[in-house]
């Protein structure tokens, strides 16, 4: 296993330097860092130039991707660079942003996950049971909902609770800008537990209205395919209890699917759940790159681009380490 | 014992499997057909068809802002118009074709690019298989709305002139591109890495059919089942994907009017105009679900249980 | 003594969306304790799911008819509870597939100790050392490693032994082997066939041997039972059956098999295929392939009838219908010209007419792999 992980890590070097090769060329695609600047008002030859000098941009870009390369390996990821971002460094902002976004995906994805898996044995135990349809029709309207429609309706609910609370005299509940950056204090544990609840409830419902859908068609599918396979028919000849042929036989490997995809979906949502963040104000990885996409701030979008991809590597690789734990046929190494 | 059977003329087996294969459509069509979801949704979408390209020719009124601002449905204004006076039905007949056109465009050409790519991986095997296989691994590294953010940013420093009036075949395009098309060539590939063992695909080498052929004639057609059922959901991620693109301001902008670019803008009014977001939020959800009926539906017509392909 | 099982006039449905699917029709006969019973037919004739019914094992959209009594206890309409406590414990059952049919996920032993457990109340030791046994017992060699390995890192006939094992474990009284060698290599099927046959008369157990190779049935079982379109064309014992076949199913799947004697000559197939349940011919199920078929074949479907032996059939030495010791019908047959089939009528003078120019409206018989 400790053999078969090193290989891995060692196949993924090249990976993710063809990627660094490739968010680089993404990032400079973006185009001029300072026309935006330019363009706001005339400004001195001189003055662009010295500009230029600052950023770097008077070097070639092959000059520029081996300097950021050599930073990004010792750490120096970069600071923001367009005139009137401020001087934020690449590094702790991204490290800061990740923090923010795993809490909230985290809890979202692990709910997710387990009201899509309960959902979706019902489903497949009870085939074409009024509960199957039901959940079929709920799932395939969740896969056609827009999630920054589900995130837009949520939040206006939202505002109507807090306004609801507040003719009441209860003080707003809902929070639909995030979490304060140095987290909630003051009170007691029944007053923490008040204050994250109403942080987290709406971008985590958001986030679970897609997620549970997907989870319960997949757990669906491979339960199927679990309870129709020569072992399970093997485990009623023997005369087990139809709630062990289910829970031992059946689930125990219809999940394997589906805790795979789990990981996998855990590492590209850590990218950001980009909707949710935007429409919550939450201050993590997917609202940094949008930002900074629109600011077209370089090392930013090639930092946050990198980390992302070795997230999603790592996280690949754990998805294979899962699968091989559960599934005694694969043999890593 | 089957080689002992007499076997048929070549003659009379090309046409047993073509009467075969004519049979097989029926029971695909008739099996759809009592699918009453997918029915609906196959009508549901013709309706949308037909609102987004032939509405326009019944409402001619344009995308620039008239007198009247606010004004909620009905009368003049069917479906209202926002805070400054766009009128609403003119910008979802707009809204709605661009989304479908961009749907569309995305989904033919992801699954061409899906279907020749994953069936070359799948065919040729080898460093072919390698090369695509890991172009897909290092694409899926960036997730594929920054990928088109970080593009469709470049695409809007070009300023609206004479020819670039419009920027949406740019958004399909990196759609198509860059996300729509690695799903059907894994699929794809699968298929092919599985048929390719086949004896009908060595009966076709044997007599001497060239790689196209055999690949085109002979493996492809076995797949359209997958095919097809794969461009359909493709259409009904495009028009989500699209559509978020364009909320976060990263996708079609005006000029141009997209669905999720009219809910970008009206996000704000849904307490106090709401029906500038419930509208163009209906007509997203009708097309979404209206193709994934249908995709289901057909998914149920294939029925790939019974056709499934034994590795 | 009551017979070990007793089957009468069992018949299953099937309601799917295009129409009703007669799966099993009226099918009866007797197996007493100890003895071996060969079921013989094609796929898709209903033969596993007779299993399936004796099993209470069919699916919920199955209609069950008539009357399966194990030991006397009647078996049909019985709750699911009750059926579950039998399932393993005195009926146990043995799959064709051996690759699939263990749970890839746990080991070997544990699948045997779970087996055991399901009907004993007993420690966890005790039923591991139990699957040991039983795992030695059919011969795999260093059974207690083994018994810690998964199904993957056991070869096709190996797993085989180990189905075998697990259906023996519980001491059952009757055990019905599916197909427990078509999925195996050629060379590998006559080693597990003599073990299962082994440990079975060892331990008295009676089997129901389900098959399509009439050459597996023939140095097993004591009686064979041809079925054909659901019901059952033809029984008798198993030296009657293969000296007098009375029923032109039965020969033509006689002419099927390759025979030491016939080298160079062909092979004699019953062209086209099973009928599908859905659409039965109307009169015998057979006639459609039938090289005897006529008129009054068609119009109605005959009955199984016993076989009369006017002039002295051999073996039996005097008129009249050979019976068993109990006083049944020793030789069964579904066909109005059971007559014009003296034992000497071979294969392929009877489907000889037939090959040539047979429609090829219906796929070669020998497609069950492919399915």
């Amino acid at each position: 296993m400790i053999r078969y992980v090193l290989r891995r890590v060692l196949i993924a070097v090249p990976v993710l330097l063809c990627a660094s090769v490739l968010t680089f060329t993404l990032t400079t695609m973006m185009g001029d860092p300072l026309a935006e600047w330019k363009a706001q008002r005339a400004r001195a030859p001189e003055e662009v130039a010295s500009q230029y000098h600052r950023i770097g941009w008077d070097r070639s870009p092959v000059e520029r991707y081996v300097g950021w390369a050599e930073g990004f390996v010792t750490g120096d990821w970069g600071h923001t660079i367009i005139p009137g971002d401020g001087d934020v460094a690449v590094r702790p902002e991204i490290f800061r942003a990740l923090g923010v976004t795993l809490k909230l995906v985290l809890v979202a994805e692990v709910l997710a996950l387990l009201i899509g898996v309960a959902i979706g044995v019902v489903g497949a135990v009870r085939q074409y049971s009024r509960f199957d349809y039901a959940a079929t029709g709920v799932a395939f309207v969740m896969f056609s909902m827009p999630l920054f429609c589900i995130a837009v309706i949520l939040k206006a609910g939202g505002i109507t609770l807090n306004n609801g609370l507040e003719d009441a005299g209860l003080g707003r509940w809902i929070v639909t800008a995030g979490p304060p950056p140095g987290g909630f204090g003051g009170g007691g544990v029944g007053h923490l537990l008040y204050q994250y609840s109403g942080a987290y409830l709406l971008p985590v419902l958001s986030l679970i209205a897609v997620q549970f859908a997907l989870y319960s068609r997949f757990q669906r599918a491979s339960m199927l395919d679990a309870l129709n396979a020569d072992y399970v028919r093997t485990a009623r000849a023997k005369g087990l209890t139809p709630a062990r042929v289910v829970v031992r036989h059946a689930l125990r490997n219809g999940l394997i699917p589906v805790v795979t995809v789990f990981a996998l979906d855990l590492g590209v949502l850590l990218g950001g759940a980009v909707i949710t963040e935007t429409v919550f104000g939450w201050r993590g990885m997917g609202l940094l790159i949008v930002q900074n996409i629109e600011h077209k701030e370089p090392w930013m979008v090639q930092g946050w681009m990198m980390v992302t991809a070795v997230v999603i590597v790592a996280f690949n690789l754990l998805a294979d380490v899962v699968y091989a734990y559960l599934d005694p046929r694969i043999r890593l190494g | 014992m089957v080689d002992l059977v007499p076997s048929p003329t070549a003659e009379e087996s090309a046409g047993f499997a073509d009467s075969a294969a004519r049979a097989q459509w029926r029971t695909v069509l008739r099996r759809f057909r009592r699918h009453r979801a997918a029915v609906a949704g196959m009508a549901m979408f013709a309706l949308l068809l037909l609102f987004a390209f032939v509405g326009p020719l019944l409402w001619p009124v344009g995308l620039l802002p008239g007198p009247d601002a606010k004004a909620p449905p009905g009368g003049a204004h069917p479906f209202g118009t926002d805070r400054i006076g766009h009128d609403m039905l003119a910008a979802v007949l707009a809204g709605t074709r661009l989304s479908l056109q961009i749907a569309l465009v995305v989904a033919v050409v992801a699954t061409l690019l899906g279907v020749v790519l994953g069936a070359l991986a799948g065919y040729l095997r080898g460093w072919v298989d390698a090369t695509i296989g890991r172009l897909i691994d290092l694409l899926l590294c960036i997730p594929p709305l920054v990928i088109t953010a970080v593009l469709a940013r470049r695409s809007f420093t070009l300023a609206p002139t004479a020819e670039h009036q419009s920027n949406w075949i740019t958004v399909a395009m990196i759609l198509a591109l860059f996300t729509a098309w690695f799903p059907i060539a894994r699929t794809i590939r699968g298929m092919v890495l599985s048929l390719r063992e086949k004896e009908f695909v060595e009966a076709a080498r044997a007599l001497g059919a060239s790689t196209p052929r055999i690949v085109f004639r002979h493996i492809l057609p076995n797949t359209i089942d997958v095919i097809i059922v794969n461009a359909t959901v493709t259409v009904a991620q495009a028009v989500l994907l699209e559509s978020a693109l364009s909320f976060i301001g990263l996708g079609v902008h005006r000029p141009d009017v997209s669905l999720g670019l009219l809910i970008n803008e009206n996000k704000n009014e849904l307490a106090t105009l709401p029906w500038l977001f419930w509208i163009p939020f209906v007509f997203i959800v009708l097309i979404s679900l209206s193709v994934n009926f249908m995709g289901d539906g057909l998914r149920d017509a294939f029925d790939p249980r019974q056709r499934r392909v034994r590795a | 003594m009551t017979p070990l099982l007793e089957v009468a006039d069992l018949g299953v449905d099937f309601g799917t969306e295009d129409g009703v699917v007669r799966a099993v029709r009226g099918v009866s006969f007797t197996l007493r304790a100890g003895e071996v019973l060969g079921v013989v037919g094609e796929s898709g004739c209903g033969k596993s799911v007779t299993a399936s019914a004796i099993m209470g094992l069919l699916p919920r959209t199955a209609t069950v008819r008539g009357s399966i009594r194990l030991l006397g206890e009647e078996m049909v309409g019985r709750p699911a509870e009750q059926l579950r406590r039998l399932r393993g414990n005195r009926v146990a059952m043995i799959f064709q597939d051996p690759m699939t049919s263990l749970n890839p996920v746990y080991p070997v032993g544990w699948q045997l100790a779970e087996a055991y457990r399901a009907h004993h109340r007993v420690a966890k030791r005790e039923a591991t050392a139990r699957a040991v046994a039983a795992l030695d017992e059919v011969g795999i060699p260093d059974a207690a490693r083994r018994a810690r390995q998964y199904p993957h890192e056991f070869s096709g006939g190996m797993r085989q032994r180990a189905m075998i094992a697990m259906a023996v474990i519980n001491r059952p009284d009757l055990i019905i082997a599916d197909e427990p060698t078509t999925a195996l290599d050629v060379t590998v099927q006559a080693q597990i066939l003599d073990t299962l046959v082994g440990i079975t008369g060892e331990a008295g157990v009676a089997m129901m041997l389900i098959t399509h190779d009439l050459g597996v049935v023939a140095g097993v079982a004591d009686r064979v039972q041809v079925m054909y379109g659901g019901a059952v064309v033809e029984a008798a014992g198993v030296d009657e059956l293969f000296a007098h076949p009375r029923m032109p199913y039965t020969v033509g799947l006689l002419g099927s098999v390759p025979h030491p004697e016939q080298v160079g000559a062909r092979l004699t197939p019953i062209a086209g295929a099973p009928p599908s349940p859905l659409h039965l011919p109307p009169g015998c199920a057979f006639g459609p392939r039938c090289p005897l078929v006529q008129q009054r074949c068609t119009a109605a479907e005959p009955d199984l009838l016993p076989v009369t032996v006017p002039g002295g059939g051999p073996g039996s030495g005097h008129p009249g219908t050979p019976r068993t010791a109990d006083g049944a019908a020793e030789h069964l047959a579904r066909c109005v010209r059971w007559s014009e089939l003296p034992g000497d009528r071979a294969a392929r003078t009877l489907f000889e007419h037939a090959e040539i120019g047979s429609p090829l409206n219906a796929e070669p018989v020998g497609r069950e792999g492919q399915r």
